[in-house]
């Protein structure tokens, strides 16, 4: 350590302030997830495996949300796929991983 | 009717047994019939801290499997009269534990006594689900400290979906938050996660913060519930706690570790 660095102020975050944020991060993801039936993470899994017959996508890039109402209850299935060139490209030449 | 009050938290360590005896030698302190009930089975500890460990004959298990009545099981405190301890089986494993034998002993219990205080097992397995499952309210004791915040946070969702009230769609369990081993001096350093970081993330009502306190250790020690010594500061602030949780509405006042007055420090130093 120098001289100067000693006398130099830096915005110190407290280790406190991170673990709030981290809890604040962390929690909200698991509140999500045991929010839900438990047969949500199989069923994204189920449908990732079919999509994964036809179109290569890595699996953060599928969602599967339900929201209960007292009306109407809604499934959404949100799927992220490659962009439309790669998607053309890989549709002309299969990679081994998908020509099952 | 007795109110059911479960003492929880998941993580292991964070005071849920001294947090139990402590509150229910203080409702009983203030009147109130109180029995504590251990059901941390093959791991009993609320007989030491409660100071009752030599008068075991029977326990909450013999009662379960009809091996013995209540009232043999049931140990009544020497120094209160109101308060009653029904110690578990140290020898027994938690499967020894069933849904009905608990709900027997708690249906018994509720005509005889004012509060049913649970001492949950730390973890979320069958102790501590069983301990939880008839709750009417809970004391989700919590240390200042991620992996503790973490696993209240898991225990607060359990207490909505897997207790009795859950299932049968009644009105929640209604939880209050304990903080303990709460130390001001780390937290003015920003070293520790203050009341209102906590309260924030895990947004359930306050119903004490106990400070970090040599006391806890000492009392402890001698069996002797904390809340008996009235000088400390974690016995002040258990018996804050108490008022809290029988519904009165205290200032919450955050207490720092003891300290001691020049002359009483230097009869410290030379006792």
């Amino acid at each position: 350590m120098t001289l100067l660095s000693f006398f130099r102020r830096t915005p110190r975050v407290s280790s406190a302030q991170t673990a709030k944020e981290r809890l604040q991060i962390l929690l909200a993801h698991e509140r999500q997830d045991r929010s839900g039936p438990d047969y949500l993470p199989l069923l994204q899994k189920e449908i990732l495996e079919v999509i994964r017959k036809y179109i290569q996508v890595p699996g953060e890039k599928v969602e599967v949300k339900l929201q209960r109402g007292a009306e109407m209850s809604t499934l959404e299935i949100d799927i992220e796929l490659p962009g439309a060139q790669t998607l053309n490209s890989k549709r002309a030449v299969p990679s081994p991983a998908f020509a099952r | 009717m007795a109110k059911i009050i479960v003492v929880t938290s998941g993580k292991g360590g964070v005071g849920k047994t001294t947090s139990t005896a402590a509150l229910g030698a203080g409702l009983a302190m203030r009147g109130k019939k109180t029995v504590v009930i251990d059901f941390d089975v093959g791991l009993r500890n609320l007989d030491m801290i409660m100071g009752c460990e030599r008068r075991v004959v029977f326990d909450f298990i013999n009662v379960i499997q009809g091996e013995a009545k209540l009232h043999q099981a049931l140990i009544k405190d020497r120094r209160l009269e109101n308060l009653s301890i029904l110690p578990t089986s140290q020898t027994r494993d938690k499967d020894a534990l069933t849904r009905e034998g608990v709900e027997k002993v708690l249906n018994e219990l509720r005509n005889d006594f004012d509060y049913i205080i649970c001492d949950s097992p730390a973890g979320i397995e069958r102790g501590a689900h069983l301990a939880m499952y008839f709750a009417d309210e809970a004391v989700v004791v919590t240390n200042p400290e991620v992996s503790s915040v973490r696993d209240s946070d898991r225990v607060l969702g359990l207490l909505s979906s897997k207790t009795r009230r859950a299932e049968k769609g009644e009105e929640p369990v209604k939880p209050h938050l304990l903080l303990t081993r709460y130390d001001p001096a780390r937290v003015a350093k920003g070293d520790m996660m203050k009341v209102e970081d906590v309260l924030e993330i895990l947004s359930i009502p306050l119903l004490g913060i106990i400070p970090e306190s040599p006391t806890v250790l000492k009392a402890s020690n001698i069996g002797t519930p904390v809340v008996f010594d009235k000088t400390s500061n974690a016995g002040a602030a258990y018996a804050d706690a108490v008022s809290r949780l029988m519904g009165e509405q205290i200032e919450m006042r955050v207490l720092g570790p003891e300290r001691r007055g020049f002359l009483q420090r230097l009869l410290w130093r030379t006792a």
